[in-house]
């Protein structure tokens, strides 16, 4: 069965959080493979990784 | 920026450079702990260990870099001290807040595409997102998007990616299941983007 979007999205939170299983992954590539919303979520979830780096060291440039 | 140097080659703490890291650390702070007097006092200790260990400023990151680092572990001292009472007083309530926010994003009606985006919420192609790093005008809305999350949400996140928080602490600190933890940092990570995309990608701010 085919994963949703919805699941999709979910692991790609968690992966930020914890290492997916192979099992996982593999079921994410899928789906990914013909997603172009979720291709994207997982850049996105990536840039906010990124920021929050940011706001964490203190280097959001505010000024 | 560079660190302001006395003839001894020691750090300037009277340098007004010092006064604009504080001053951030302080922000920092008070979104962390969202009490005013706890937030000063986690500034004042990460100062004054600053200036006792100015030898452990190696001088690789910038130094308002090492400067948070020392708030941070302020901050999360004071949490593990005190979030019991604190924090899970805050999130006792509304457990559930959100969670249609999040389901409205994706189809219920028909079941083949049960689970799938819809057309409206389908997250588009951000052209260039670490160019919005560096404009300020980027951060306002960073700062709103995040406020914008249900308190308890909003919470769990900035434990987790401004505190740098593994879940299983968060988890235990706050009294929910790891479980929990992974739903609220889908949602709130799932609503940020949202945000983002509303105010700054899709709304021409990032121009």
């Amino acid at each position: 069965m085919m994963m949703n979007c919805k699941h999709a999205t979910r692991l790609m939170s968690e992966e930020l959080d914890r290492p997916l299983s192979l099992r996982e992954k593999i079921a994410l590539r899928f789906h990914n493979m013909m997603c172009k919303y979720c291709t994207n979520y997982r850049i996105q979830m990536d840039f906010l990784r990124r920021a929050a780096k940011r706001v964490r060291d203190g280097m959001d440039s505010r000024d | 920026m560079k660190v302001p140097r006395a003839q001894d080659g020691g750090i300037r703490w009277d340098d007004p450079s010092i006064a604009g890291i504080r001053r951030d650390m302080l922000r920092f702070a008070q979104i962390q702990l969202r009490d005013s007097a706890s937030a000063e006092d986690m500034v004042q200790e990460a100062l004054i260990a600053a200036m006792n260990n100015e030898a452990g400023f190696a001088g690789r990151a910038a130094l308002k870099t090492w400067m948070f680092a020392i708030l941070r572990n302020k901050i999360v001292d004071h949490i593990r001290k005190s979030s019991r009472e604190i924090v899970r007083a805050d999130l006792s309530d509304g457990s559930d807040e959100g969670d249609e926010r999040i389901d409205a994003m994706f189809n219920r009606k028909m079941m083949w595409s049960s689970g799938h985006w819809n057309e409206e919420h389908g997250p588009s192609t951000w052209s260039d997102p670490d160019a919005a790093l560096s404009q300020k005008q980027f951060w306002a809305i960073f700062d709103a998007c995040v406020n914008h999350l249900p308190e308890k949400v909003a919470r769990v996140y900035m434990m987790r990616e401004f505190l740098d928080l593994d879940t299983p602490e968060i988890c235990e600190e706050l009294g929910i299941s790891t479980n929990n933890c992974w739903v609220i940092l889908h949602r709130a990570r799932t609503g940020l983007r949202a945000c983002l995309e509303d105010h700054w990608f899709k709304g021409g701010a990032a121009a």
